[in-house]
């Protein structure tokens, strides 16, 4: 009897500590949900709604969002941006996916001698700090006439997010058993074989969350854009920047315009969180 | 179909200093059911392995037929292979999985259905073709696995441990049922597990391996009797052989009784130049209730048709043990003083390892 009482009584504390811990990560979460709530909020004032103090009630408008997509303040607009940033992507997506998938199995599943030396090359890649050398990456895209194309991006966020595909790709490819492999070398699948019927069928989650990821950070990068390629072939972030002005209000239309800029990857990410919550977790659990 | 055979076969591991197999001499005749036994390490996956080809060799060849496969990539060897876990393509359905290698052979999708469903129905998996390797339960998995080797018709089927992941009634039920098909395809197995019930029940013949080292290949019934050395003698029997450590001077006395050989051991023994041996008994030549020895029972496990009775006596100043099958019902208890006899097959081993000499022996009525 004791021992059931005293076991209630274990039950009830630990709901209670419960719904305590719940409060505290759902006022975690809206402190950092507060910035980007904000951010929404002001994309749909008026300018200078956006600089009194903190109202909620107002009339929104979607002015600012026809302002920054229709008129062009800087040089660039909306729409050369946005599909600059689109092919830049893409195209850097593809080529990393295509160059970490051999090198990941390479590592993974039929590992070169001294593979850890180049796993471990591969990420020290990630090592430098990117202002350290920009200056070559300058000197060189200048004599190979390469400043201000879309091209040099794709080059170089091919460059940078190739580290972390063949990484993450390594990790999960190691998940996949050794006897499925086998299995399919017996069953007379060549090597093209495995990979297309073993391999990245399995590996799919693994996939697709390497490429979410890369998908973010070319889409988000900045530094080589705006150093590399500051005017016609620019991208998204540079396109953000655009909307500051010297002259006038301009929160709510900064607002606006990263309210855009945060809108592909968001939906990117929502469309893709199954696959890479389990990718994510791929290397965790067996 | 076809033979196979090791010729001298050695495959060293990168790092280390013993080779997992070392100089396999085996050869394993056409539509043999050939079971590879040793303990963990003992080298006998490492030799399927280089059979498949999923290991170079080091030194030697392997030949399957005439052929000499040492150079041949595992997929143009014609052999089919069925894993421990089963190795079935999870994204793939039970079809699929069987159909895989006739697709990866370019077989025509009629003939590949065909064959598919041929071969479910004799493992009776046809209400499942539809469904994902998840979807099936332990015994299912392995039939398909099963399957996926016999819808290849190749000229060697070789199984690693392919039923130590099921219970153990469907393990003994599984066990009959692939010998009775491998009898039936009469196609050349190489069966390797670490278990030596599964190999004397399923063996045409069984090859005992130990640190890479080939100790015995022979049928189940002359391993059992006639075991080469001290490490086939203690691994292969459930329970295993009874073993005393004993002085060799004549007559041999174990604790404390003299055993009667016959002449033609006795005059083996006296060649022996060692003052110590190792005499092996099997648990049924050990007689609990009547003999010379006073023993007394360490515990009785009781199965119903037999009990095993295991029994701890003085001998040379130490405590030893030994088990005894006996006939149920047995009526001794755990801690009875008992007497204990022995007679039957006596075995006696150099103490590094080889057999010295095998015949009848008693204890001697009147010591």
């Amino acid at each position: 009897m004791a021992r059931s009482a005293g076991g209630q009584r274990g039950v009830g504390e630990r709901r209670s500590v419960n719904a305590v811990m719940a409060v505290v990560a759902w006022l975690t979460a809206l402190v950092f949900f507060f910035p980007v709530f904000w951010m929404i909020l002001s994309s749909f004032k008026e300018e200078q709604d956006a600089y009194t103090s903190p109202k909620l009630l107002f009339s929104p408008t979607l002015d600012r969002y026809s302002d920054v997509t229709e008129t062009s303040t800087g040089l660039l607009s909306f729409r050369e941006a946005f599909f600059n940033s689109f092919w830049v992507v893409t195209v850097s997506t593809v080529v990393v996916l295509l160059l970490a998938i051999p090198a990941a199995y390479a590592l993974a599943i039929r590992p070169v001698p001294k593979w850890r030396d180049v796993l471990f090359f591969f990420i020290s890649t990630k090592f430098l700090p990117v202002v350290a050398a920009i200056l070559p990456l300058w000197i060189l895209a200048r004599n190979f006439d390469l400043l201000n194309t879309r091209l040099v991006l794709m080059i170089l966020y091919t460059g940078m997010n190739l580290p972390l595909a063949v990484w993450m790709l390594w990790s999960f490819f190691r998940e996949i058993p050794r006897e499925l492999i086998e299995a399919a070398e017996l069953d007379g699948a060549g090597l093209r074989g495995q990979l297309a019927s073993v391999i990245l069928p399995i590996a799919l989650p693994g996939l697709a969350a390497t490429a979410l990821l890369c998908v973010i950070f070319a889409w988000n990068e900045y530094f080589y854009a705006v150093q590399l390629n500051p005017a016609d072939g620019s991208t998204i972030p540079i396109w953000v920047t655009t909307n500051i002005s010297t002259r006038g209000n301009f929160l709510a239309k900064l607002s606006a315009a990263s309210v855009l800029a945060c809108v592909p990857v968001v939906l990117a990410g929502w469309l893709a969180q199954k696959r890479m919550i389990r990718g994510l977790s791929m290397g965790a659990i067996k | 179909m076809a033979s196979v055979q090791f010729a001298s076969a050695t495959r060293l591991y990168p790092g280390t200093h013993q080779p997992a197999v070392s100089h396999l001499d085996l050869e394993i005749h056409d539509g043999e059911l050939m079971v590879l036994v040793g303990p963990s390490g003992s080298g006998k996956s490492t030799a399927l392995r280089l059979l498949a080809g999923l290991e170079p060799l080091d030194e030697g060849a392997v030949f399957i037929g005439d052929r000499d496969v040492s150079g041949v990539r595992p997929r143009d060897r014609d052999i089919a292979m069925v894993f421990q876990n089963y190795a079935l393509y999870p994204q793939l359905t039970v079809a699929e999985n069987m159909g895989f290698a006739l697709k990866q052979h370019k077989v025509p999708k009629e003939e590949r259905t065909a064959r598919v469903r041929e071969v479910a129905r004799v493992l009776a998996l046809e209400p499942f073709l539809e469904r994902k390797p998840k979807n099936l339960s332990g015994g299912q998995r392995q039939r398909v696995a099963m399957g996926r080797a016999i819808v290849r018709k190749p000229q060697v089927y070789l199984m690693d441990e392919p039923l130590s992941n099921l219970d153990a009634k469907l393990r003994v039920q599984t066990r009959a049922e692939l010998a009775e098909l491998q009898a039936r395809l009469a196609v050349t197995t190489v069966y390797v597990t670490h278990d030596q019930v599964e190999a004397m029940t399923m063996g045409h013949r069984v090859a005992v391996l130990r640190d890479g080292v080939l100790q015995q290949c022979d049928t189940p019934h002359a391993l059992y009797h006639e075991p080469v050395n001290l490490f086939v003698a203690g691994f292969i029997g459930s329970p295993a052989m009874n073993l005393f450590r004993c002085a060799s001077g004549q007559p041999i006395r174990i604790g404390g009784c003299a055993l009667d050989l016959d002449a033609a051991m006795t005059s083996r023994l006296a060649s022996f130049g060692g003052d110590r041996v190792v005499v092996g008994l099997r648990p049924e030549a050990v007689h609990v209730g009547e003999g010379p020895l006073a023993a007394h029972i360490r515990t009785v496990e009781d199965l119903g048709a037999e009990a095993f009775v295991h029994v701890a006596f003085d001998h040379e100043g130490e405590t030893a043990f030994a088990v005894s099958k006996m006939p149920a019902p047995f009526k001794g208890q755990t801690g009875d003083d008992i007497d204990v006899g022995l007679a039957g097959t006596v075995h006696v081993f150099d103490p590094v390892g080889p057999r010295i000499a095998t015949g009848p022996g008693r204890f001697a009525p009147s010591d």
